[in-house]
């Protein structure tokens, strides 16, 4: 919460009674204001979770807010009935890319980012460039041609090609996170370090990396975030059996309106780890924005 | 990149008060939301110098400062070594170490990101199948093919609007904020559809946006907010018999006594066409009592199971209450009273004379059911509203640091010196934030530019054609049944093209704020 929590600034110096009126009624009229504001972007997810949460006929014949007028018609009716039908596998697939995605772009993109930020080499600041470039590029641009080399390799359709996938496309993100992390820890332990003797890898493990354990919670969470929402990559390379949670609810979009039992309570359980961790690690999230965006 | 922050800026650096901070990205630090000094709130402390540590060169230059402070600790062996020579011989690793390490890194950005370019463009030059020569045919028809100009204007649409209004927005609440009690629970719940993804909050603004009021809540406020402005009864398909004895006629829409009317003798408006349930609750029709001013009834001229006389009131039949009224003259409306429940209806205060009485069309039209969003022409509207949704806490929390960063004796001298809030905002908070929301507004479009999700989940089936944007064009015709590769790595690199401006922002945005 540390992150969100405002300074409270001085106020300012004793002023006339009328303009600390004025201000008193515009602070009440910009609190309104922003309770206005904050229900209006509560209230769609907060339909999701009844919509959910109430039977198909209920659903059907009734807005989901008369839950306030008449309550008790709640059911969990429509989870059971999803977890039954095999959703289960999708969550479980979904967990078996996410997990892999993060923890070899957060290995792969540390390595990369130490040699950016603290071995010389000739061409680093070109090859850093071109880090940067990749940044913006769109994945549409590779599923074309992915899609044929996996098709070569024979890993079309597999977890395996879809965490590669996700692994490349994170990679610029999380090189240039780190790197710029990693060029703020001071010198001094480094050449202390080196000074001892110590080789590259093992200045790596045990000086940077734990010193680094912001920004990789930083890195994580958005990686893990972006892979566990992603619904464009799994769409291209994620066969039906290996398939996540978004490809499956997508696949039920075409029968929105008689569908709503099942993609309601599908879309609340994808979004629920995605919004427990956001809650929990808020913190870093908001740091890794900061550093990736306005950095 | 769909949904994610792409296109992290090299932002801001050490360049202005505002300070969009120059820091390294964060050190481990807690952030310090305390103290108001330039890139405080961005860069959390700790090593924050942006001279000695924020730079590509950094470890090139090991000259006088880092030596000298190095000096202490070390043996006087080393500092001799790296003081006198300003040497390039350093306690660094060899050169080939720096591929071991980058080597993972290299290969897979190299196979799954560069050879695909290089790929799509060669790609892009052949037809459909892939085996015969077609040079820049693909391009081509992404330039006259009605469907991708329907895709490209969309797209336009989308880069216009959306970055403009969510940073807007971010900016109004970054500083409505400062002035609020429970901030950090406000900032919370705007900013957690981040979290969220697309294909969710595809699925919750479907239910948003849901045509019926009973279901969508959209609708639902818009129903009850227009309801509570214009009471329209609305008996729909409500009519005057089409026969001589009828006293009335539909005129336009509206119904219409055939003779003029005085005050005093009661008029009677006999209407059909409405299933007796709609006037189940009714109360029965009266006759209007005669007495001054002009006065009459309305009422459903049926009788349930058959039988009454026509065009008069009968005791089982119902009166409609709730109808406009207007009586007419010349042309003019003079007057316009309500029927009461029992159907009856008096005009007071009228000037004697013959007026024609008339129930104007708005009685008679379907009740306002809302806007159908998901249709072909507010479809995008509607979705650009779902994307605010989601990316407005970001813009918010980005403004909001580079809002805590900007010193407040420059706000305070304003107040003090006599300048409006309005002003401060507008002279000082603006200008000072820009560099924040230049960032902002770029990392938007750059979005924006990419967006599918949204469009592929919010939009029906039956007006995606409308709704259309060129990401997912590329995915329809490449992957969604349309089966051409060819015009889809066109697409695919038309995109390309499209944030390569940005990808030269990046890069010369970095390299200032290293340099």
């Amino acid at each position: 919460m540390t992150t969100l929590a405002e300074p409270r600034h001085a106020q300012p110096i004793e002023r006339g009674l009328f303009s600390r009126a004025v201000d008193r009624l515009g602070g009440g009229l910009v609190q309104v204001f922003m309770i206005l504001v904050a229900l209006f972007w509560l209230i769609p997810t907060l339909g999701l979770l009844v919509v959910s949460l109430r039977g198909e006929t209920d659903n059907n014949s009734s807005g989901w807010w008369t839950l306030f007028t008449k309550p008790a018609q709640l059911t969990f009716d429509n989870y059971s009935n999803l977890l039954a039908s095999g959703f289960g596998s999708s969550f479980w697939n979904t967990v078996l890319i996410t997990v892999p995605a993060t923890l070899l772009v957060i290995g792969i993109a540390a390595m990369a980012a130490y040699a950016f930020a603290w071995i010389e080499f000739p061409g680093r600041d070109a090859v850093f460039l071109v880090v940067i470039a990749l940044l913006v590029v769109p994945v549409q641009i590779a599923l074309i041609p992915i899609a044929k080399l996996y098709g070569f390799l024979g890993i079309f359709g597999s977890i395996l090609g879809v965490v590669l996938f996700h692994v490349a496309f994170g990679l610029p993100f999380a090189i240039f996170l780190l790197r710029n992390f990693f060029v703020g820890i001071p010198r001094e332990l480094l050449e202390a370090a080196r000074m001892d003797g110590a080789p590259e890898w093992r200045i790596f493990a045990t000086v940077v990396f734990p010193l680094a354990k912001p920004a990789i919670a930083s890195l994580g969470i958005f990686q893990f975030l972006w892979v566990w929402n992603d619904l464009l990559v799994a769409l291209v390379f994620a066969d039906t059996e290996n398939q996540p949670m978004t490809k499956a609810l997508q696949s039920q979009m075409r029968q929105f309106g008689t569908n709503v039992d099942i993609l309601a309570p599908g879309a609340f359980l994808s979004l629920i780890i995605p919004l427990v961790l956001f809650f929990a690690f808020q913190r870093y999230f908001v740091q890794g924005m900061l550093a990736g965006s306005v950095k | 990149m769909t949904e994610r922050l792409d296109g992290p800026q090299a932002a801001g650096g050490g360049d202005s008060a505002a300070g969009a901070s120059s820091g390294p990205s964060e050190p481990p630090a807690e952030p310090s939301s305390e103290s108001p000094q330039p890139g405080a709130a961005l860069s959390g402390s700790g090593a924050d110098t942006p001279a000695a540590s924020d730079s590509l060169t950094a470890s090139e230059e090991p000259p006088a400062g880092p030596a000298a402070g190095y000096a202490t600790a070390a043996p006087p062996g080393a500092v001799a070594t790296a003081g006198a020579a300003k040497a390039p011989v350093r306690l660094g690793p060899p050169p080939r170490l720096a591929v071991m390490f980058l080597l993972p890194a290299l290969l897979l950005l190299a196979a799954w990101v560069i050879y695909p370019i290089v790929y799509s463009i060669w790609r892009s030059l052949y037809d459909a199948a892939g085996d015969r020569f077609v040079g820049l045919g693909n391009y081509l028809s992404i330039f006259t093919d009605s469907s991708t100009l329907t895709t490209i204007r969309n797209n336009i649409i989308w880069v216009v609007v959306a970055p403009i209004i969510v940073t807007a927005l971010g900016l109004i609440f970054a500083v409505l904020t400062e002035r609020i009690r429970w901030a950090t629970a406000f900032k919370l719940v705007l900013f957690m559809p981040m979290a969220v993804s697309l294909l969710a909050a595809g699925v919750i603004f479907r239910l948003v946006y849901e045509q019926d009021p009973d279901k969508g809540v959209a609708n639902a406020i818009i129903t009850t907010v227009h309801d509570a402005f214009s009471s329209s009864a609305g008996y729909p398909g409500a009519r005057p018999r089409e026969n001589d004895q009828a006293p009335a006629v539909v005129q336009g829409g509206a119904v219409v006594t055939k003779q003029q009317v005085q005050a005093g003798t009661p008029v009677l408006i006999p209407l059909v066409g409405l299933s007796q349930d709609v006037v189940k609750d009714a109360a029965p029709a009266k006759a209007a009592p005669a007495g001054d001013g002009l006065s009459g009834t309305v009422w459903l001229d049926v009788v349930r199971g058959g039988g009454g006389t026509l065009n008069q009131i009968d005791p089982q039949e119902k009166g409609l209450g709730g109808i406009t009224v207007e009586a007419v003259s010349g042309g003019a409306v003079k007057a316009t009273t309500e029927t009461a429940a029992d159907g009856t209806f008096r005009f007071s205060g009228l000037p004697a004379g013959s007026y024609v009485v008339r129930l104007p069309q708005s009685n008679f039209t379907a009740p306002f059911n809302g806007l159908t969003w998901l249709g072909p022409s507010l479809i995008t509207p509607a979705i650009i509203g779902a994307y605010i949704w989601v990316w407005a806490g970001f813009a918010m929390v980005l403004i909001a640091a580079g809002l805590s960063a900007i010193p407040r004796d420059a706000l305070e001298a304003a107040r003090i010196d006599g300048a409006t809030e309005w002003q401060v905002f507008r002279r000082i908070t603006v200008p000072l934030l820009s560099p924040v929301l230049l960032v902002v507004f770029v990392t938007m479009i750059i979005n924006v530019l990419k967006v599918f999700d949204l469009v592929f989940i919010i939009a029906p089936g039956s007006v995606q054609p409308q709704a259309n944007v060129i990401a997912l064009e590329m995915w329809r015709v490449s992957f969604g049944g349309g089966g051409n590769q060819g015009l889809g790595s066109a697409l695919s690199i038309f995109l390309l093209v499209l944030v390569v401006p940005f990808m030269i922002f990046n890069i010369r945005r970095f390299r200032r704020d290293e340099g």
